[in-house]
Protein backbone atom coordinates (compact mmCIF):
# COMPACT_ATOMS: atom_id res chain seq x y z
CA UNK A 1 0.00 0.00 0.00
CA UNK A 2 1.30 3.33 -0.55
CA UNK A 3 2.04 5.94 1.48
CA UNK A 4 -0.12 9.43 1.68
CA UNK A 5 1.77 11.38 4.13
CA UNK A 6 5.00 10.27 5.96
CA UNK A 7 6.22 12.32 9.24
CA UNK A 8 9.81 11.87 10.86
CA UNK A 9 11.13 13.46 13.45
CA UNK A 10 8.66 16.49 13.56
CA UNK A 11 9.46 18.89 16.30
CA UNK A 12 7.70 21.82 17.52
CA UNK A 13 8.02 24.32 19.78
CA UNK A 14 5.05 26.68 21.21
CA UNK A 15 7.07 29.50 23.31
CA UNK A 16 9.04 27.68 26.38
CA UNK A 17 7.09 24.37 25.78
CA UNK A 18 8.45 21.54 23.21
CA UNK A 19 5.41 20.52 22.00
CA UNK A 20 6.46 17.56 19.58
CA UNK A 21 9.68 16.09 20.30
CA UNK A 22 10.60 14.34 17.32
CA UNK A 23 7.01 12.31 16.14
CA UNK A 24 6.99 9.92 13.32
CA UNK A 25 4.70 7.85 11.14
CA UNK A 26 2.82 6.99 8.05
CA UNK A 27 -0.53 7.39 6.80
CA UNK A 28 -1.31 4.87 4.07
CA UNK A 29 -3.16 6.16 0.89
CA UNK A 30 -7.04 5.86 1.25
CA UNK A 31 -9.19 5.39 4.30
CA UNK A 32 -8.75 7.13 6.57
CA UNK A 33 -6.32 7.07 9.83
CA UNK A 34 -6.87 8.41 13.37
CA UNK A 35 -4.82 10.26 15.22
CA UNK A 36 -5.75 10.13 19.08
CA UNK A 37 -4.39 11.17 22.29
CA UNK A 38 -5.40 12.25 25.57
CA UNK A 39 -6.25 16.30 25.49
CA UNK A 40 -3.25 18.45 25.67
CA UNK A 41 -0.48 15.07 23.84
CA UNK A 42 -0.27 17.55 20.35
CA UNK A 43 -3.07 16.24 18.01
CA UNK A 44 -4.22 19.76 16.83
CA UNK A 45 -0.69 20.91 17.17
CA UNK A 46 0.42 17.84 14.58
CA UNK A 47 -1.96 18.59 12.19
CA UNK A 48 -1.35 22.73 11.99
CA UNK A 49 2.02 22.02 12.04
CA UNK A 50 1.92 19.57 8.47
CA UNK A 51 0.39 22.41 6.93
CA UNK A 52 2.93 24.46 8.10
CA UNK A 53 0.76 27.09 10.21
CA UNK A 54 3.09 26.80 13.55
CA UNK A 55 6.58 26.98 12.93
CA UNK A 56 8.51 23.00 12.57
CA UNK A 57 11.81 23.47 14.60
CA UNK A 58 12.97 20.12 12.70
CA UNK A 59 11.75 17.19 10.81
CA UNK A 60 10.41 15.97 7.45
CA UNK A 61 7.07 15.82 5.99
CA UNK A 62 6.45 14.53 3.16
CA UNK A 63 3.36 14.55 0.90
CA UNK A 64 3.17 10.71 -1.67
CA UNK A 65 6.84 11.31 -1.31
CA UNK A 66 7.29 15.04 -2.24
CA UNK A 67 9.03 17.22 0.83
CA UNK A 68 6.68 19.73 1.65
CA UNK A 69 8.89 20.71 4.74
CA UNK A 70 9.88 23.98 3.63
CA UNK A 71 6.32 24.97 1.88
CA UNK A 72 4.41 27.91 3.27
CA UNK A 73 0.38 27.17 4.33
CA UNK A 74 -0.83 27.85 1.03
CA UNK A 75 1.59 26.20 -1.00
CA UNK A 76 1.33 23.09 0.92
CA UNK A 77 -2.32 23.02 0.34
CA UNK A 78 -2.50 23.80 -3.05
CA UNK A 79 -0.23 20.58 -3.56
CA UNK A 80 -3.17 18.83 -2.55
CA UNK A 81 -4.35 18.83 1.00
CA UNK A 82 -8.05 20.21 3.30
CA UNK A 83 -8.07 21.00 6.71
CA UNK A 84 -11.01 20.99 8.47
CA UNK A 85 -9.82 22.86 11.90
CA UNK A 86 -11.24 22.13 15.06
CA UNK A 87 -13.09 25.36 15.81
CA UNK A 88 -14.17 24.98 12.46
CA UNK A 89 -13.48 28.53 11.65
CA UNK A 90 -16.23 29.30 9.11
CA UNK A 91 -15.86 33.67 8.06
CA UNK A 92 -18.51 34.43 10.07
CA UNK A 93 -18.95 37.85 8.32
CA UNK A 94 -19.14 36.12 4.77
CA UNK A 95 -22.43 34.16 3.64
CA UNK A 96 -22.07 30.27 3.24
CA UNK A 97 -21.91 30.63 -0.43
CA UNK A 98 -19.32 32.94 0.04
CA UNK A 99 -17.53 30.71 2.57
CA UNK A 100 -17.54 28.05 -0.38
CA UNK A 101 -16.13 30.30 -3.06
CA UNK A 102 -12.72 31.07 -1.55
CA UNK A 103 -11.96 27.70 -1.13
CA UNK A 104 -12.35 27.27 -4.71
CA UNK A 105 -9.05 25.66 -6.60
CA UNK A 106 -8.28 25.63 -10.12
CA UNK A 107 -11.69 25.92 -11.29
CA UNK A 108 -12.78 22.39 -10.90
CA UNK A 109 -15.10 22.88 -7.24
CA UNK A 110 -17.43 19.83 -6.20
CA UNK A 111 -20.58 21.49 -5.67
CA UNK A 112 -22.38 18.52 -6.72
CA UNK A 113 -20.90 16.74 -4.14
CA UNK A 114 -20.62 19.40 -1.44
CA UNK A 115 -24.69 19.76 -1.90
CA UNK A 116 -25.47 16.32 -1.94
CA UNK A 117 -23.29 15.57 1.16
CA UNK A 118 -25.17 18.64 2.76
CA UNK A 119 -28.36 19.87 1.17
CA UNK A 120 -28.83 22.19 3.69
CA UNK A 121 -26.25 24.43 3.01
CA UNK A 122 -28.01 24.69 -0.96
CA UNK A 123 -30.46 26.34 1.18
CA UNK A 124 -28.78 28.42 3.25
CA UNK A 125 -26.05 29.51 0.53
CA UNK A 126 -27.22 33.79 0.80
CA UNK A 127 -26.99 33.23 5.24
CA UNK A 128 -23.81 34.60 6.86
CA UNK A 129 -21.82 31.76 8.41
CA UNK A 130 -22.06 33.49 11.80
CA UNK A 131 -25.46 32.83 12.34
CA UNK A 132 -25.17 28.81 11.32
CA UNK A 133 -25.55 26.66 14.45
CA UNK A 134 -22.85 24.37 15.51
CA UNK A 135 -23.35 21.60 13.21
CA UNK A 136 -24.33 23.79 10.49
CA UNK A 137 -20.99 25.75 10.58
CA UNK A 138 -19.29 22.20 10.68
CA UNK A 139 -21.12 21.37 7.27
CA UNK A 140 -19.62 24.60 6.07
CA UNK A 141 -15.81 23.40 7.11
CA UNK A 142 -16.15 20.06 5.56
CA UNK A 143 -17.64 21.12 2.75
CA UNK A 144 -14.96 23.67 2.35
CA UNK A 145 -12.22 20.53 2.26
CA UNK A 146 -14.23 18.47 -0.27
CA UNK A 147 -14.90 21.42 -3.15
CA UNK A 148 -11.42 20.34 -4.07
CA UNK A 149 -10.01 17.49 -5.06
CA UNK A 150 -7.43 16.51 -2.62
CA UNK A 151 -4.62 14.12 -1.51
CA UNK A 152 -4.73 13.91 1.76
CA UNK A 153 -7.77 15.38 4.33
CA UNK A 154 -6.73 16.70 7.64
CA UNK A 155 -9.86 16.65 10.29
CA UNK A 156 -9.48 18.24 13.37
CA UNK A 157 -12.55 17.23 15.71
CA UNK A 158 -15.20 17.46 13.66
CA UNK A 159 -17.93 16.12 15.92
CA UNK A 160 -16.28 18.66 19.24
CA UNK A 161 -19.70 19.66 20.83
CA UNK A 162 -22.48 18.19 18.59
CA UNK A 163 -25.40 16.79 19.36
CA UNK A 164 -25.37 13.29 18.97
CA UNK A 165 -27.56 12.87 16.10
CA UNK A 166 -25.19 15.32 14.33
CA UNK A 167 -22.46 12.95 15.21
CA UNK A 168 -23.71 10.30 13.26
CA UNK A 169 -24.15 12.52 10.00
CA UNK A 170 -20.34 13.54 10.15
CA UNK A 171 -19.10 10.14 10.57
CA UNK A 172 -21.45 9.73 7.14
CA UNK A 173 -19.88 12.30 5.64
CA UNK A 174 -16.76 11.52 6.69
CA UNK A 175 -16.55 7.88 5.53
CA UNK A 176 -18.27 9.28 2.10
CA UNK A 177 -15.26 11.52 1.96
CA UNK A 178 -13.14 8.71 3.25
CA UNK A 179 -13.93 6.78 -0.43
CA UNK A 180 -12.27 9.63 -2.41
CA UNK A 181 -9.28 10.65 -0.17
CA UNK A 182 -7.08 9.91 2.34
CA UNK A 183 -7.97 11.43 5.57
CA UNK A 184 -5.68 12.02 9.02
CA UNK A 185 -8.20 12.40 11.57
CA UNK A 186 -8.11 13.69 15.11
CA UNK A 187 -11.13 12.64 17.00
CA UNK A 188 -11.94 12.11 20.74
CA UNK A 189 -14.91 10.08 20.05
CA UNK A 190 -14.28 6.42 19.71
CA UNK A 191 -17.61 5.14 18.23
CA UNK A 192 -16.70 7.66 15.29
CA UNK A 193 -12.93 6.25 14.85
CA UNK A 194 -14.03 2.65 15.47
CA UNK A 195 -16.88 3.66 12.90
CA UNK A 196 -14.22 5.30 9.86
CA UNK A 197 -11.00 4.76 10.98
CA UNK A 198 -8.86 1.67 9.27
CA UNK A 199 -5.56 2.75 11.33
CA UNK A 200 -4.60 4.81 14.53
CA UNK A 201 -1.77 6.66 15.68
CA UNK A 202 -1.55 7.40 19.21
CA UNK A 203 0.42 10.50 20.88
CA UNK A 204 1.38 10.83 24.40
CA UNK A 205 3.47 13.94 25.45
CA UNK A 206 4.25 15.11 22.11
CA UNK A 207 5.31 11.78 21.04
CA UNK A 208 4.21 8.82 18.95
CA UNK A 209 3.08 5.51 21.56
CA UNK A 210 1.42 3.13 19.29
CA UNK A 211 1.09 2.78 15.95
CA UNK A 212 -1.70 -0.06 14.03
CA UNK A 213 -5.27 -1.09 12.62
CA UNK A 214 -8.06 0.64 14.50
CA UNK A 215 -9.65 -2.47 15.10
CA UNK A 216 -6.83 -4.56 17.09
CA UNK A 217 -6.64 -1.48 19.21
CA UNK A 218 -9.98 -0.73 19.96
CA UNK A 219 -10.63 -4.12 20.52
CA UNK A 220 -8.50 -4.36 23.47
CA UNK A 221 -10.26 -1.98 26.59
CA UNK A 222 -7.42 -1.82 28.72
CA UNK A 223 -5.16 -0.98 26.07
CA UNK A 224 -7.68 1.61 25.07
CA UNK A 225 -7.55 2.89 28.74
CA UNK A 226 -3.56 2.82 28.94
CA UNK A 227 -2.98 5.37 26.22
CA UNK A 228 -6.31 7.18 26.05
CA UNK A 229 -7.17 7.53 29.84
CA UNK A 230 -11.15 6.00 28.12
CA UNK A 231 -13.04 3.47 27.95
CA UNK A 232 -12.76 1.65 24.49
CA UNK A 233 -15.95 2.23 22.46
CA UNK A 234 -16.67 5.31 22.87
CA UNK A 235 -17.71 8.40 25.55
CA UNK B 1 -29.24 78.57 7.98
CA UNK B 2 -26.55 79.38 5.53
CA UNK B 3 -24.09 79.22 8.17
CA UNK B 4 -25.51 75.64 9.06
CA UNK B 5 -25.10 74.89 5.50
CA UNK B 6 -21.69 75.89 4.96
CA UNK B 7 -20.61 74.31 7.86
CA UNK B 8 -22.15 70.91 7.56
CA UNK B 9 -20.65 70.76 3.47
CA UNK B 10 -17.29 71.85 4.75
CA UNK B 11 -17.04 69.58 7.32
CA UNK B 12 -18.53 66.51 4.82
CA UNK B 13 -15.87 67.91 2.66
CA UNK B 14 -13.07 67.46 5.66
CA UNK B 15 -14.72 64.21 6.70
CA UNK B 16 -13.92 63.02 3.13
CA UNK B 17 -10.40 63.38 3.35
CA UNK B 18 -10.44 61.58 6.64
CA UNK B 19 -12.26 58.72 4.93
CA UNK B 20 -9.72 58.91 1.91
CA UNK B 21 -7.04 58.20 4.99
CA UNK B 22 -9.24 56.26 7.46
CA UNK B 23 -10.12 53.49 5.00
CA UNK B 24 -6.75 52.69 3.23
CA UNK B 25 -5.64 52.85 7.16
CA UNK B 26 -8.53 50.22 8.34
CA UNK B 27 -7.77 47.77 5.61
CA UNK B 28 -3.97 47.85 6.10
CA UNK B 29 -4.76 47.27 9.74
CA UNK B 30 -7.57 44.78 9.83
CA UNK B 31 -5.83 42.36 7.23
CA UNK B 32 -2.41 42.51 8.43
CA UNK B 33 -2.44 43.51 11.98
CA UNK B 34 -0.11 46.75 11.18
CA UNK B 35 -0.13 49.38 12.59
CA UNK B 36 1.27 51.98 10.05
CA UNK B 37 2.34 55.22 11.22
CA UNK B 38 3.91 55.64 7.86
CA UNK B 39 0.72 56.70 6.22
CA UNK B 40 0.92 59.90 6.91
CA UNK B 41 3.95 60.32 4.73
CA UNK B 42 1.91 58.85 1.95
CA UNK B 43 0.08 61.39 2.13
CA UNK B 44 2.20 63.80 1.91
CA UNK B 45 4.46 62.42 -0.64
CA UNK B 46 0.76 61.92 -2.69
CA UNK B 47 0.39 65.57 -2.51
CA UNK B 48 4.28 66.63 -3.33
CA UNK B 49 4.65 64.27 -6.36
CA UNK B 50 1.26 65.70 -7.40
CA UNK B 51 2.47 69.28 -7.31
CA UNK B 52 6.02 68.44 -8.61
CA UNK B 53 5.00 66.81 -11.56
CA UNK B 54 1.84 69.70 -12.13
CA UNK B 55 5.52 71.83 -12.07
CA UNK B 56 6.77 70.06 -14.91
CA UNK B 57 3.92 69.05 -16.76
CA UNK B 58 2.85 73.32 -16.92
CA UNK B 59 -0.42 74.71 -18.39
CA UNK B 60 -3.38 75.40 -17.02
CA UNK B 61 -4.52 74.08 -13.15
CA UNK B 62 -7.03 71.59 -14.54
CA UNK B 63 -4.50 69.96 -16.68
CA UNK B 64 -1.72 70.14 -13.65
CA UNK B 65 -3.93 68.82 -11.26
CA UNK B 66 -5.65 65.91 -13.18
CA UNK B 67 -2.33 64.56 -14.53
CA UNK B 68 -0.41 65.53 -11.58
CA UNK B 69 -2.86 64.20 -9.30
CA UNK B 70 -2.73 60.94 -11.45
CA UNK B 71 0.82 60.60 -10.60
CA UNK B 72 1.27 61.23 -7.30
CA UNK B 73 -1.51 58.44 -6.52
CA UNK B 74 0.36 56.44 -8.57
CA UNK B 75 3.08 57.52 -6.62
CA UNK B 76 1.90 56.85 -3.67
CA UNK B 77 0.83 52.90 -4.46
CA UNK B 78 4.52 52.28 -5.93
CA UNK B 79 5.68 53.83 -2.64
CA UNK B 80 3.42 51.52 -0.52
CA UNK B 81 3.58 48.51 -1.67
CA UNK B 82 7.44 49.06 -1.58
CA UNK B 83 7.62 49.61 1.73
CA UNK B 84 5.11 46.44 2.61
CA UNK B 85 7.68 44.23 0.13
CA UNK B 86 10.80 45.75 1.56
CA UNK B 87 10.36 46.41 5.33
CA UNK B 88 6.93 45.23 6.50
CA UNK B 89 6.98 41.95 4.87
CA UNK B 90 10.41 40.38 6.90
CA UNK B 91 9.07 41.82 10.40
CA UNK B 92 5.33 39.80 9.92
CA UNK B 93 4.65 38.27 13.68
CA UNK B 94 7.05 41.09 15.20
CA UNK B 95 4.79 44.05 15.60
CA UNK B 96 6.64 46.02 17.69
CA UNK B 97 9.31 46.03 15.47
CA UNK B 98 6.52 47.14 12.79
CA UNK B 99 5.49 50.18 14.33
CA UNK B 100 8.92 51.35 14.81
CA UNK B 101 9.83 51.16 11.31
CA UNK B 102 7.02 52.67 10.45
CA UNK B 103 7.45 55.14 12.65
CA UNK B 104 10.88 55.70 12.10
CA UNK B 105 9.72 55.85 7.93
CA UNK B 106 7.25 58.46 8.70
CA UNK B 107 10.12 60.58 9.96
CA UNK B 108 12.13 59.50 7.44
CA UNK B 109 9.93 60.55 4.82
CA UNK B 110 8.77 63.99 6.17
CA UNK B 111 12.57 64.89 6.38
CA UNK B 112 13.31 63.65 3.14
CA UNK B 113 10.22 66.01 1.09
CA UNK B 114 11.98 69.26 3.79
CA UNK B 115 14.93 68.22 2.71
CA UNK B 116 14.41 68.03 -1.07
CA UNK B 117 11.48 70.92 -1.58
CA UNK B 118 11.98 72.76 2.23
CA UNK B 119 9.92 73.68 4.71
CA UNK B 120 7.17 76.28 2.95
CA UNK B 121 4.07 75.64 1.79
CA UNK B 122 3.56 75.29 -1.48
CA UNK B 123 0.69 76.71 -4.00
CA UNK B 124 -1.19 73.84 -5.03
CA UNK B 125 -2.86 74.28 -8.69
CA UNK B 126 -6.63 74.54 -8.23
CA UNK B 127 -8.73 75.31 -10.96
CA UNK B 128 -10.95 78.90 -11.17
CA UNK B 129 -13.94 77.11 -11.28
CA UNK B 130 -13.26 74.40 -8.18
CA UNK B 131 -13.07 78.18 -6.36
CA UNK B 132 -15.72 79.78 -7.05
CA UNK B 133 -18.86 79.03 -5.00
CA UNK B 134 -21.92 77.87 -5.14
CA UNK B 135 -24.92 79.41 -3.34
CA UNK B 136 -27.14 76.76 -1.48
CA UNK B 137 -29.55 77.90 1.08
CA UNK B 138 -28.01 81.12 1.16
CA UNK B 139 -24.56 79.40 1.64
CA UNK B 140 -21.84 80.23 -0.74
CA UNK B 141 -20.38 76.71 -1.13
CA UNK B 142 -16.84 76.62 -2.41
CA UNK B 143 -16.92 74.10 -5.65
CA UNK B 144 -14.10 72.01 -4.43
CA UNK B 145 -15.99 70.61 -1.28
CA UNK B 146 -18.38 68.97 -3.94
CA UNK B 147 -15.56 67.83 -5.70
CA UNK B 148 -14.00 66.19 -2.07
CA UNK B 149 -17.19 64.49 -1.53
CA UNK B 150 -18.03 63.25 -4.74
CA UNK B 151 -14.62 61.70 -4.51
CA UNK B 152 -14.66 60.23 -1.20
CA UNK B 153 -18.27 58.78 -2.39
CA UNK B 154 -17.01 57.45 -5.64
CA UNK B 155 -14.25 56.03 -3.61
CA UNK B 156 -16.64 54.46 -0.70
CA UNK B 157 -19.17 52.72 -3.94
CA UNK B 158 -16.24 51.30 -5.83
CA UNK B 159 -14.04 49.98 -2.68
CA UNK B 160 -17.46 48.46 -1.30
CA UNK B 161 -18.27 46.67 -4.62
CA UNK B 162 -14.59 45.69 -5.03
CA UNK B 163 -14.81 43.96 -1.87
CA UNK B 164 -18.47 42.28 -1.96
CA UNK B 165 -18.34 41.39 -5.71
CA UNK B 166 -14.83 40.35 -6.60
CA UNK B 167 -12.93 37.79 -5.86
CA UNK B 168 -9.84 39.57 -4.49
CA UNK B 169 -12.49 41.51 -2.55
CA UNK B 170 -13.59 38.22 -0.64
CA UNK B 171 -10.26 37.15 0.23
CA UNK B 172 -10.01 40.51 1.91
CA UNK B 173 -13.23 40.63 3.87
CA UNK B 174 -11.96 36.90 4.80
CA UNK B 175 -8.49 37.80 6.17
CA UNK B 176 -9.58 40.39 7.93
CA UNK B 177 -11.56 37.83 9.96
CA UNK B 178 -8.78 35.11 10.06
CA UNK B 179 -5.80 35.34 7.86
CA UNK B 180 -4.02 32.20 8.98
CA UNK B 181 -7.39 30.27 7.72
CA UNK B 182 -7.43 31.96 4.66
CA UNK B 183 -4.02 30.56 4.00
CA UNK B 184 -5.48 26.91 4.64
CA UNK B 185 -7.64 27.71 2.09
CA UNK B 186 -4.37 27.54 -0.35
CA UNK B 187 -4.76 31.25 -0.82
CA UNK B 188 -1.18 33.29 -1.05
CA UNK B 189 -2.48 36.01 1.85
CA UNK B 190 0.93 37.73 1.43
CA UNK B 191 -0.07 38.96 -2.21
CA UNK B 192 -3.24 40.07 -1.02
CA UNK B 193 -1.13 42.46 1.81
CA UNK B 194 1.13 44.13 -0.68
CA UNK B 195 -2.17 44.58 -2.68
CA UNK B 196 -3.93 46.21 -0.04
CA UNK B 197 -1.04 48.07 1.12
CA UNK B 198 -0.66 49.49 -2.10
CA UNK B 199 -4.23 50.15 -2.33
CA UNK B 200 -4.13 52.16 0.90
CA UNK B 201 -0.94 54.17 -0.08
CA UNK B 202 -3.03 55.17 -3.70
CA UNK B 203 -6.30 56.39 -1.05
CA UNK B 204 -3.61 58.67 1.51
CA UNK B 205 -2.04 60.00 -1.79
CA UNK B 206 -5.65 61.17 -3.25
CA UNK B 207 -6.35 62.05 0.22
CA UNK B 208 -3.01 64.00 -0.03
CA UNK B 209 -4.36 65.76 -3.59
CA UNK B 210 -7.59 66.40 -2.27
CA UNK B 211 -6.15 68.57 0.75
CA UNK B 212 -4.30 70.47 -1.39
CA UNK B 213 -7.21 71.68 -3.35
CA UNK B 214 -9.17 72.15 -0.23
CA UNK B 215 -6.33 73.98 1.60
CA UNK B 216 -5.00 75.62 -2.06
CA UNK B 217 -1.58 74.47 -0.66
CA UNK B 218 0.70 71.78 0.14
CA UNK B 219 3.24 71.59 3.52
CA UNK B 220 5.27 68.50 4.91
CA UNK B 221 3.34 68.54 8.20
CA UNK B 222 0.08 67.98 6.24
CA UNK B 223 0.29 63.90 6.52
CA UNK B 224 0.62 64.55 10.13
CA UNK B 225 -2.57 66.04 11.12
CA UNK B 226 -4.23 64.34 8.94
CA UNK B 227 -3.41 60.97 9.85
CA UNK B 228 -4.06 61.92 13.54
CA UNK B 229 -7.69 62.41 12.78
CA UNK B 230 -7.44 59.34 10.54
CA UNK B 231 -6.78 57.16 13.44
CA UNK B 232 -9.30 58.20 15.35
CA UNK B 233 -11.34 57.23 12.91
CA UNK B 234 -10.87 54.11 12.03
CA UNK B 235 -10.96 53.36 16.02
CA UNK B 236 -14.45 54.72 15.90
CA UNK B 237 -15.66 53.10 12.95
CA UNK B 238 -14.04 49.54 13.95
CA UNK B 239 -11.16 48.18 12.22
CA UNK B 240 -11.15 46.87 9.18
CA UNK B 241 -14.99 48.19 8.54
CA UNK B 242 -14.85 50.66 5.65
CA UNK B 243 -18.77 51.33 6.26
CA UNK B 244 -18.07 52.09 9.52
CA UNK B 245 -14.65 54.05 8.88
CA UNK B 246 -17.19 56.46 6.01
CA UNK B 247 -19.38 57.17 9.26
CA UNK B 248 -17.26 58.06 11.83
CA UNK B 249 -15.10 60.22 8.82
CA UNK B 250 -18.36 62.28 8.34
CA UNK B 251 -19.26 61.90 12.43
CA UNK B 252 -15.71 63.72 12.91
CA UNK B 253 -15.11 66.16 10.67
CA UNK B 254 -19.26 67.43 11.41
CA UNK B 255 -18.29 67.71 14.69
CA UNK B 256 -14.94 69.41 14.22
CA UNK B 257 -16.66 72.72 12.13
CA UNK B 258 -19.70 73.08 14.59
CA UNK B 259 -17.78 72.79 17.28
CA UNK B 260 -15.51 75.37 16.51
CA UNK B 261 -18.20 77.56 15.31
CA UNK B 262 -21.05 77.02 17.87
CA UNK B 263 -18.68 76.41 20.46
CA UNK B 264 -15.62 78.39 20.18
CA UNK B 265 -12.51 78.03 17.64
CA UNK B 266 -10.34 75.49 18.72
CA UNK B 267 -12.38 73.14 20.50
CA UNK B 268 -13.36 70.76 16.85
CA UNK B 269 -10.21 68.77 18.28
CA UNK B 270 -11.39 68.42 21.83
CA UNK B 271 -15.07 67.59 20.79
CA UNK B 272 -13.59 65.06 18.85
CA UNK B 273 -11.25 63.41 21.21
CA UNK B 274 -14.27 63.09 23.59
CA UNK B 275 -16.12 61.48 21.26
CA UNK B 276 -13.44 59.08 21.04
CA UNK B 277 -13.33 58.20 25.22
CA UNK B 278 -17.21 57.99 25.47
CA UNK B 279 -17.04 55.49 22.36
CA UNK B 280 -14.02 53.49 23.68
CA UNK B 281 -15.63 53.39 27.05
CA UNK B 282 -19.30 52.27 25.24
CA UNK B 283 -18.54 50.23 22.42
CA UNK B 284 -14.61 49.34 22.57
CA UNK B 285 -15.05 47.89 19.36
CA UNK B 286 -16.11 50.32 17.15
CA UNK B 287 -18.86 51.10 14.88
CA UNK B 288 -18.79 47.93 12.81
CA UNK B 289 -16.67 44.93 14.69
CA UNK B 290 -13.97 43.65 12.74
CA UNK B 291 -15.23 42.50 9.15
CA UNK B 292 -14.41 44.06 6.08
CA UNK B 293 -17.83 44.92 4.49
Amino acid sequence: MSTALSVSDLHVHLGESHVLQGISFDVPAGGVTALLGRNGVGKTTTLRALLGLVPRTRGVVALEGDDVTRLSTHAVVRRGVGYVPEDRDVFAGLTVEENLRLAERNGHARYDLVYDLFPELRERAGQRAGTLSGGQQQMVAIARALLNENRLLLVDEPTKGLAPALVTGVAAALERAAELTTILLVEQNLRVVQRVARDVVVLDAGRVVHTGPAHELLADPDHVRRLLGVHGGGH
Amino acid sequence: MSTFVLLTITGLGLGAMYFLVASGLSLIYGLMGVLNFAHGAFITVGAYLAWWFGEQIGGGAGVRLLVGGALGIAGGALLAGLVELCLIRPLYGRPIEQVLVTVGLALALGALVQGIWGADSKPFPVPSWMIDTTTIFGANVPNDRFVEIGVAAAVLLGLTAFLRHTRFGLVIRAGVENRAMVSALGIDVRRAFTIVFALGGALAALAGVLSGVYFGVVDPGRGTSLLIFAFIVVVIGGFGSIGGSAVAAVAVGLIQQYANYYASSGTGDLAVVLLLAVLLLVRPSGLAPKVAH
